[in-house]
């Protein structure tokens, strides 16, 4: 991490979120600098996806404030968060099985045949076909139904579609899940490539700590709905990350034994 | 009885144009069958073999005008439930609405309005009710199915009320009742003429991606920034719409108004139709030529065994076998369809 601009993309203070009794984030404060890949890491039920999910305007905060390039915004909406341009790629990829290759990549930004409302499938064909290309993903023709592609296949089109969207802000929501190591790779390359021309600003939520260590600039660590750390990637380990989260475990394990003798 | 037969052209029934190869027929024959409405073109043109046969009748020029009344209406309100049906929804009311639009039109004319305005009346209130289903279904998350079978007796009851049970005389202004409806095989152009526009919506325009969308993965749709909502609610107020103007339509094909036209016969012909031309009831797939195709084969068999003289209770089975038998079809072919494009 050496020339970075001091600006911050996203900012987030004090993120406050419940689900009924449930809180899934109590007091999220994190921030995002331009051109920095930021690994988003902890235990399950931790709150990575809900935060993600705000960020992305698809759920709205209780309490709390977020700023987007120094200013403050409530993301009303996932066009809302897309207008201000953050991309987000879900775990579960939000791909239509029963659309094209290509209609999924150009959903909800399709290309029309104006003045006519009708849409403009040989630009959007071609393009795809174009920006698949270019990323190395191999599919038999843009024309296939998603519902015959590999998970691998699958997670590349999810990528393709937000990094070729004019995102300045990627959420990445587990990106190398259910990945074999050829397309892991691939899309650990594709991070690469985008950190090396700066122009898009990534948050990605992972699993494997060497991965995040490896790809990332910095790590942040979520635990009970809260950031219990922030440091770059260099000054930590696996080791580091794994203590941590297991000393919270155990805690959370004597509580529960507490809790069941009635104490 | 059989002097002026009509050999040719038989009903049209070409899906979407095929793409020319001009090489080789087995390639285009491959091509055509892999098309979704295949398999119910070829069932439609075997009935019309197996009938003409049957009685040289059938492609007679008064027949074919019976047909095509038996197909129209209930083609017009099918497109309307595929659209529904793709996005994960169903109408059960739109047979209602079918009996309401003609009244409110008719009431209109009493106070002295003219025949079109009261129509566009009558079409608002069907969008209203459309958008009452829409409403309670999205946002108080009711299953459309309930919402539906609710409104179903709520418009039912309406329409018994202000028509105190009687059947009205259509009012009659010339050329307007021809065009809408009166004059032979306007009914059909209608049909015809809103199965394509809405075959268009559906394949090339983003509300119908955004329908297959929402239909296909609602959780992913509305992640991607889909409307989810706009949409499916959007869908109940055309299909309410459709199904007040088929029942307009009628109303100026057989010049009389009445309070128990259409109701659920019409609303499940229409839901067969479509699902007999390859709709998934379970969302995501469907085809407006595939619903008017399905829609077809049914009215053809109708009228076919009504030619043959079957009795009406003989026929409700022979229908139910067809349905299952048309669905069981559908099933292998689909499976055998995704096989051969691997």
């Amino acid at each position: 991490m050496s020339e970075f601009t001091t600006t911050e993309v996203i900012r987030t203070e004090g993120l406050i979120k419940r689900f009924g009794a449930v809180t899934a984030l109590s007091g999220v404060s994190l921030y995002l600098r331009r051109g920095e890949v930021l690994g988003l890491v902890g235990d399950n039920g931790a709150g990575k996806s809900t935060l993600i999910k705000i960020l992305t305007g698809f759920l709205q905060p209780d309490e709390g404030r977020i700023f987007i390039d120094g200013k403050e915004v409530r993301l009303r909406s996932v066009s809302h968060a897309r207008s201000l341009g953050i991309e987000t790629v879900y775990q579960d990829l939000a791909l239509i099985n029963e659309l094209s290759v290509y209609h999924n990549m150009f959903l909800k930004r399709e290309s029309l045949l104006n003045p006519f409302p009708l849409l403009n499938n040989q630009r959007m064909r071609r393009l795809a076909r174009e920006y698949l290309g270019h990323m190395g993903v191999n599919i038999p023709s843009v024309d296939t139904e998603v519902a015959q592609l590999s998970g691998g296949q699958r997670q590349s089109i999810a990528i393709a579609r937000a990094v070729y969207s004019q995102a300045r802000i990627l959420l990445l929501d587990e990106p190398l899940a259910a990945m074999g190591a050829k397309e892991g790779s691939l899309i650990m390359n594709l991070i690469r490539t985008l950190k090396s021309e700066g122009q898009v600003s990534i948050m990605m939520i992972a699993h494997n700590y060497a991965q995040v260590l490896e790809i990332c600039d910095r790590v942040n660590l979520l635990q009970h709905g809260r950031i219990a750390l922030d440091k770059p990637a260099a000054e930590t380990s696996v080791e580091e990350l794994t203590e941590l989260v297991m000393r919270e475990y155990r805690a959370g394990a004597n509580q529960h034994r507490r809790a069941a003798a009635g104490l | 009885m059989a002097e002026d037969v009509l050999f040719a052209p038989p009903v049209k029934t070409e899906p979407e144009p095929m793409p020319k190869r001009p090489n080789s027929w087995l390639r285009v024959a491959r091509l055509f069958l892999r098309q979704r409405e295949a398999s119910i073109v070829v069932v439609a043109i075997a009935l019309i073999i197996y009938f003409q046969f049957s009685n040289q009748a059938f492609l007679s020029t008064q027949n074919l005008r019976t047909l095509s009344q038996f197909v129209a209406a209930t083609a017009i309100i099918s497109a309307g439930e595929v659209m529904l049906l793709i996005c994960g929804e169903i109408d059960l009311s739109v047979g209602q609405v079918y009996a309401l639009a003609p009244f409110i039109m008719y009431f209109a004319n009493q106070a002295g309005l003219p025949l079109l305005v009261g129509l566009i009346l009558g079409l608002i209130v069907c969008a209203l009710v459309g958008l009452f289903n829409g409403l309670i279904t999205v946002m108080l998350k009711v299953p459309s199915f309930i919402t539906t079978l609710g409104t179903l007796f709520l418009i039912n009851g309406l329409t018994l009320t202000i028509s105190q049970g009687f059947p009205v005389l259509t009012p009659s202004e010339g050329w307007v009742n021809e065009i809408l409806g009166h004059a032979a095989y306007a009914e059909i152009i209608w049909a015809v003429a809103i199965a394509v526009v809405m075959q268009i919506v559906l394949s090339w325009t983003r509300w119908g991606l955004h329908t297959v969308a929402t239909g296909g993965n609602l959780l992913g749709a509305s992640e991607v920034g889909v409307n989810v909502a706009r949409i499916k609610i959007g869908n109940f107020i055309l299909c309410s719409v459709l199904g007040g103007f088929a029942g307009t339509l009628e109303a100026f094909r057989i010049t009389s108004i009445d309070p128990l036209a259409g109701g659920t016969d019409i609303m499940f012909m229409a839901v067969a139709g479509a699902v007999i031309g390859g709709t998934a009831l379970t969302g995501g797939l469907g085809t407006i030529v595939g619903a008017f195709l399905g829609t077809l084969v049914l009215s053809i068999l109708r009228d076919g065994f009504t030619l043959l003289g079957v009795s009406a209770f003989t026929f409700d089975i022979i229908l139910g076998a067809a349905i299952l038998v048309a669905m069981v079809l559908n099933v292998r072919l689909r499976l055998w369809r995704e096989a051969g494009r691997e």
